[in-house]
């Protein structure tokens, strides 16, 4: 297949899910408790792009893989330490704020101008890449926003499946209600692609993958432009955990039988 | 005042709203009422007019987007037609169901008309000014805000409002005129996720929630995958629930495990899959932890079988936790449900 793409990944990082959150609100509004310190991950949906990206990548020799991550540079190093492990990228670090509180579209435009600003890139050969929303601020808007910014408008968004033909056109599988795909073809390059869970395991971490990209990873670390994020009217009247707290019942010795007959009653009352 | 914007788009039969949409009518029209401002109502259909019918009973002015092209959901010409909606209603609040179709394409018309796009509103406020509820961190921290730019685009959650219902009529329908880019994208099909039974059913009243614990060794020492995929598609079956999955036990696909055939990511519920909107809902062989938790945010009455006393979920989180084995539970569930079935 002659087809090659350039393939940029747009990937934020997130605390891990398994962290208990608690927001408190500071000068600049809202955040979250020891934000700093809290263990990080890669997004899990961008993850799941950034892991397409790579096979697809690799499928068709000669297209290229960029991994464009805004973040505090400390965070952004730690979390780029597992995840160069697993597949191979250029990463294009921008050092700025993160958190879910921070405005969408201030983040689309450090994103997309770092994008416009990546040497040698081929629009007409660009596959924008993203999760489809985020564990933080989760609206699901950004990589939309990206690609406006750009000028791509073929865009689809909840992405399992992408299928190259020989021509350079695909097939490709969103997410829609119900628990279905929107099945749809489209041209070719460029496009943008919000993914959902996709179609791949997370690999495997190659320490030769890691060392290589090592080697390109720290010095980008180092040069990482700053961006601040203007907040564009958004300011927030409040923000706070859920306080639903239940009283539950909890049954240790009641029979199968007894169960079930109280989980039918249950099932069938209005 | 400029008026409120409603953007509402049809159904696959191309000439009736979505029941998200109507949703959307709802809190627009309470809006209209509560800011005294106009309420304008845009329809993408095949069919506008007959669409617009259902919305006689709002008396707002409707504009619509029609013909083929806009049969199919896609960016292209999904955009085009909303930024001519918003183009002609000149409004400073844009309100839109959080449906696929429209989540695809409202933050790209926000940015196209120097807007702002806030998504996922769960709930409207304030007094003089707007104010919008939604959640954060995927359902774990909810925030309050509001907006000074505008237009100010709001995509409403699905399942948060209740859909507008009038009597229908005939309504004066204006035609807006949109100009579309050559096509790139065309969309060929719908297909379901997993082969055989339906399993996600998003208006179903209860919700089951199938754990790894299903495809764990049983007391006998071996595991009883097939008989676990055969009692929870009864119970499916039986009940008429939707089913949702933590994600280890979808992700075992992947991982040469024991797996339900049955079961996709797209089944998945909690931090890394959807938070779908259930009256009641039955956890089984499933634990409670909060990634879990946050699957379960918008479930009425929850319920959970559990071999685990100490299972996250005697605390706090459900209003019922049986200390029972599942398998037993659920084939006897089965049992009477089949009786009772009309």
């Amino acid at each position: 297949m002659s087809t090659t793409y350039q393939i940029v990944v747009c990937a934020g990082i997130v605390p891990d899910p398994l962290q208990s959150l608690e927001p408190v609100t500071g000068p600049n509004g809202p955040g979250l408790k020891n934000e700093m310190v809290l263990p990080a991950v890669l997004d899990p949906w961008a993850a799941s792009a950034l892991y397409e990206a790579a096979h697809l990548a690799a499928k068709l020799p000669g297209s290229k893989l960029w991994l464009v991550s805004l973040g505090p540079k400390a965070k952004l190093q730690q979390v780029m330490m597992t995840i160069a492990q697993k597949v191979a990228f250029e990463l294009v670090p921008i050092d700025g704020p993160i958190g879910g509180f921070t405005d969408a579209h201030a983040t689309a435009a450090a994103l997309a101008d770092a994008i416009a600003a990546l040497p040698g890139l081929d629009r007409t050969r660009l596959l924008l890449f993203g999760g489809w929303e985020s564990a933080s601020r989760g609206a699901g808007i950004t990589l939309q926003l990206v690609g406006e910014r750009l000028g791509i408008t073929d865009q689809f968004q909840g992405v399992d499946q992408i299928d190259v033909r020989e021509d350079g056109s695909f097939e490709v599988l969103e997410r829609v209600e119900g628990g279905k795909h929107q099945v749809s073809t489209c041209a070719g390059a460029p496009a943008v692609l919000g993914w959902a869970t996709g179609c791949l395991a997370e690999p495997r971490n190659n320490p030769q993958v890691g060392m290589a990209n090592m080697r390109t990873l720290m010095p980008a670390l180092q040069k990482a432009k700053p961006a601040t994020l203007a907040a564009n009217g958004l300011q927030y009247v409040d923000v706070h955990l859920p306080s639903q707290q239940r009283t539950t019942r909890v049954e240790r010795d009641m029979t199968p039988e007894d169960i079930a007959r109280e989980l039918v009653a249950w099932i069938g009352a209005e | 005042m400029k008026p409120i914007l409603v953007l509402t788009h049809a159904d696959e039969s191309g000439s009736a709203l979505t029941k998200a949409s109507l949703e959307a009518v709802t809190a627009g029209k309470d809006l209209a009422q509560q800011l005294s401002a106009p309420l304008v109502i845009g329809v993408i259909a095949v069919h506008a007019v007959a669409a617009a019918s259902a919305l006689a009973a709002t008396e707002a002015r409707i504009l619509s987007v029609t013909g083929e092209a806009f049969a199919q959901a896609r960016y292209a010409s999904d955009a085009a037609a909303c930024e001519a909606l918003c183009r002609a209603a000149d409004s400073a609040l844009v309100l839109a169901p959080g449906s696929s179709r429209f989540a695809r394409i409202a933050a790209g018309v926000a940015h196209r008309l120097g807007g702002v796009i806030d998504t996922h509103i769960t709930a409207l406020g304030g007094s003089s000014t707007v104010e919008a509820t939604r959640w954060f961190y995927r359902q774990r921290v909810e925030g309050v805000f509001h907006r000074e730019a505008s237009p100010w685009f709001l995509l409403l959650e699905p399942g948060t409002q209740t859909a507008f219902t009038g009597t229908p009529g005939t309504v004066q329908v204006e035609s807006v005129a949109v100009e579309l880019p050559a096509p790139r994208t065309y969309v060929t099909g719908v297909r379901a996720a997993s082969q055989g039974q339906q399993t996600i059913r998003p208006d179903a009243k209860l919700l089951l929630v199938a754990g790894a614990g299903w495809t764990k060794k049983q007391p006998d020492g071996q595991v009883h995958a097939t008989e676990a995929g055969q009692l929870i598609l009864g119970f499916l079956g039986n009940s008429g629930a939707s089913l949702g999955s933590s994600k280890s036990l979808v992700d075992q696909g992947g991982e040469g495990q024991p797996v339900l055939p049955f079961l996709t990511h797209m089944n998945q519920i909690g931090q890394t899959g959807s938070t779908p909107r259930h009256a009641k809902g039955l956890s089984t062989c499933c634990h409670g932890e909060e990634p879990h938790v946050v699957g379960w945010r918008f479930i009425g009455d929850r319920r959970a079988i559990s071999l685990d006393p100490n299972c996250g979920w005697t605390r706090g989180k459900a209003d019922v936790v049986y200390i029972a084995d599942a398998f037993q539970v659920i084939a006897k569930v089965n049992e009477l449900l089949s009786v009772n079935k009309p």
